[in-house]
């Protein structure tokens, strides 16, 4: 009789199997057996077995590992500490297969084998291992060129689609960007100071491939500001069944061009005669959709950078948020040091004046999208608004009219 | 020694890591195509090629199963590998030649090529019983059972648009679900249990108090006790107490289950992007299979196979058709759950005379 009758069920079927992959981990350590054998237990009982973590880390950092201990260590002592260290991936998640053993060897050294590629965040996960083996690890890590990544308030891991590695819909080189982010902001990801988390993702194009608009306080969103450049003949090519829909990753075969990409436009900025597909650009919004349903004939434009948007985080607490428009467009060359700057100031704000578990998003919509911008240096801008207000309840402040007395449009102006 | 440790570093420089056809054409690709699925062909200005294969996987993955991933990338793509930002693995190769040996080498080792285009990607998850000292539900095994389920439409072009799917296996959303095609999330339904005795020495009553979002956390009357009290009325079971103070359990294994929120996306093809909003408010937390949560969403998913147009996101389907015509069409009951009642709910109520009978 098996001891994990049920983990056993999901041994079948077509898709890969973790409880296959951690038995085999099991034959080789002991302490991947009792994880087995406490999630058998979860899966009887329905419930968790893992206790609230405790403070575990590395020296000098206060970020990166979260500790982890079972509620039955008698029954599972391999569990009894099982803390989890998030490594910092490197941009696009690539990797050479050197790089994927050494970190393999460190783990199987140092820790219990088991990881996940990758986590949440992005960040390569190491789960389970001992406190006695948390700094060793660390230092095998550095020694090899990996730091550890960020957790609780503190700066996280920020992370980034593979840009222009890849695709050449990328405005910006979003790798780049994310490498120098992370550097620059290394003692705020290791030094937890902040009210709460602070996620940066960097995503190419609007398609955000890694979810910016949903899962980072800071979402910074490939744009591009001239004209999307069309190859006339590989659009009628579309048109002619010749070139498939979206490269081929469609479920049709064949583009009507009057239907599938002009009728859609959200804008109705396009128009096609049956030979000529003509885009009256300035009225773009930049939602890509004929982009990615015709890849060989439009492309964005070379007037390229990104928009900055700021606030997303999941429900906790008020609601989920989704980030808004901050700046419309920053140009995004190395070393970045516009959206560094405003990087800085935005923290620095939101940790003087965040409540504890305070998102940065939460603390605008408490003091007011003016106090923030005055407070960053930013200036009103209609991109950053779906509708203007339809209440009355407008402040005025003095200097408001002192603007006003000297011909001002709004204090700066 | 201390002197000799080394800190912040920060992540190695990704450079080093590149295949050299994507050193050679860094900013240089000009199209794409997906000549089958799970393989994307990019094409660079200078007329290189390289071939991408892409591999479904849990994200929940041993140091053999990396080792055998290297090995796969070793004998055909000199090495290089990535990940992408939904668990997929991606080998990489300039030459055409090893696409199909590949792909079978891929197979061979019984692991999925596909998630591509207008297909079932690989599901974002979290850790759940595994790691997790909140969840109410598992990650892995629900997030196994919905991709055996779901297979066919991970390898092919079936479906009107790309369908995201993700689960969280509670409140915390630390997986962020809340913008996906379909997100399977772990609720618990019952206000947490006070453990006075371990309370008084394990948590701050004030951090504890100020955790809570509808103000249902106060001091015990008490004061000799030194713990605190919870308003259940009040609860919405989100864990944030349980959070700040480990004496505050809110698990109960009867109760506990899923919740499906559905039609959100991140793109902005067409749609802005859109939240995710409660379809099924209470599935079942049934270890190994949880056969009710495979079936509810397959249900969606062929619901919207059969009433999308064309290119129509799931979200952007159920804004044509309405909500009340899904919940029909779905044969999802219609309960108090659906209707908001928290911070922004009166976005949500419709104040025209745009529904359907």
């Amino acid at each position: 009789m098996s001891d994990t009758p049920l983990l056993d069920q999901l041994e079948t079927g077509p898709w890969p199997s973790f409880i296959a992959d951690l038995k085999r981990m099991a034959a080789k350590k002991p302490q991947i057996k009792d994880l087995l054998g406490q999630l058998e237990r979860s899966y009887e009982e329905k419930i968790t077995h893992w206790k609230h973590g405790g403070i575990v880390g590395v020296l000098g950092y206060g970020s990166g590992i979260i500790g982890r201990y079972s509620d039955l260590p008698d029954d599972f002592p391999g569990l009894e500490h099982f803390h989890t260290m998030r490594i910092n991936q490197p941009s696009g998640w690539f990797y050479t297969t050197a790089a994927l053993r050494m970190l393999c060897d460190i783990w199987d050294q140092y820790g219990s084998g088991v990881m996940n590629m990758h986590g949440s965040t992005g960040d390569i996960i190491f789960l389970g291992t001992t406190t006695d083996n948390l700094e060793p690890c660390f230092q095998a890590l550095a020694r090899n060129g990996f730091d550890i990544g960020g957790s609780g308030s503190a700066m996280r891991s920020p992370s980034c689609c593979c840009g222009l590695s890849r695709c050449e819909w990328s405005c910006y080189d979003t790798m780049e960007a994310c490498y120098d982010i992370t550097q620059e902001f290394q003692f705020e990801l290791h030094r937890p100071g902040f009210p709460y988390k602070f996620k940066f993702k960097f995503s190419g194009c609007p398609n955000d491939c890694v979810a910016a608009v949903a899962r980072a306080d800071c979402s910074v969103i490939g744009v591009w500001k001239d004209d999307i450049r069309i190859d006339q003949a590989a659009v009628k090519a579309y048109a002619g069944g010749e070139l498939k829909p979206k490269g081929g990753g469609a479920h049709v075969d064949k583009l009507d061009i009057q239907k599938d990409v002009v009728d859609l436009c959200p804008t109705q900025c396009m128009s096609w005669d049956g030979s000529t597909l003509k885009i009256n650009n300035r009225e773009c919004n930049h939602c890509m959709h004929c982009i990615n349903l015709m890849p060989q004939a439009l492309r964005p434009g070379t007037d390229k950078g990104a928009t900055i948007l700021l606030g997303s985080h999941a429900p906790i607490l008020e609601g989920a948020q989704m980030s808004w428009v901050i700046v419309p467009f920053m140009r995004m060359e190395k070393p970045f040091d516009e959206l560094k700057e405003l990087g800085a100031n935005i923290m620095e704000w939101w940790t003087e004046n965040g409540k504890n578990r305070e998102r940065v998003g939460e603390l605008i919509l408490r003091l007011g999208m003016r106090e923030f911008c005055l407070a960053v240096g930013l200036d009103p801008v209609p991109q950053s608004i779906k509708t203007p207000r339809c209440n009355p309840f407008f402040f005025w402040h003095p200097e408001d009219f002192e603007a006003e007395a000297e011909g001002k449009t709004y204090i700066k102006l | 020694m201390a002197e000799d440790r080394i800190t912040d570093i920060g992540p190695p420089h990704y450079e080093q890591f590149l295949p050299p056809v994507i050193k050679a054409n860094y900013g240089k690709w000009k199209y794409h195509e997906i000549p089958r699925p799970g393989v994307l062909k990019h094409v660079s200005e200078s007329g290189d090629e390289l071939y991408t294969v892409r591999c479904g996987a849990g994200r929940l993955l041993t140091t053999d199963y990396v080792r055998e991933v290297c090995d796969i990338a070793d004998k055909f793509c000199d090495g290089h590998v990535r990940w992408t930002s939904r668990n997929n693995i991606e080998f990489l190769t300039p030459k055409k030649e090893n696409v199909e040996p590949l792909i079978a080498a891929i197979k061979a080792q019984g692991w999925p090529v596909g998630g591509t285009g207008h297909a079932v990607t690989s599901i974002v998850h979290t850790q759940g019983w595994i790691h997790c000292h909140t969840p109410a539900i598992d990650a892995s095994g629900i997030v196994k059972s919905v991709m055996d389920d779901l297979f066919e439409y991970f390898g092919e072009h079936r479906l009107p648009a790309q369908v995201r799917i993700s689960l969280a296996c509670c409140l915390n959303m630390c997986g962020a679900v809340h913008c996906s095609d379909i997100a399977i999330l772990g609720i618990h339904r019952t206000p947490p249990k006070i453990f006075h005795d371990k309370l008084r020495h394990v948590c701050e009553i004030p951090t504890t108090i100020a955790a809570c979002p509808t103000g249902a956390i106060r001091p015990h009357p008490d004061k000799s006790i030194k713990s605190v009290v919870v308003n259940e009325e009040r609860c919405m079971y989100c864990g944030n107490c349980y959070t700040m103070c480990p004496a505050m359990p809110l698990f109960d294994p009867d109760k506990g289950g899923v919740a499906l929120l559905i039609g959100g996306k991140v793109s902005n093809a067409k749609h802005p992007p859109m939240f995710s909003r409660l379809g099924v408010p209470y599935l079942p937390n049934n270890p190994p299979r949880w056969p009710e949560v495979c079936q509810a969403i397959r249900k969606i998913l062929l619901a919207y196979v059969n009433g999308a147009n064309k290119w129509e996101r799931l979200g952007e389907w159920i804004t044509r058709i309405g909500w009340s015509r899904f919940f029909e069409i779905c044969d999802i009951p219609f309960t108090f759950q659906h209707i908001d009642d928290y911070k922004w709910a009166y976005d949500t109520y419709n104040t025209s005379m745009h529904f359907k009978f």
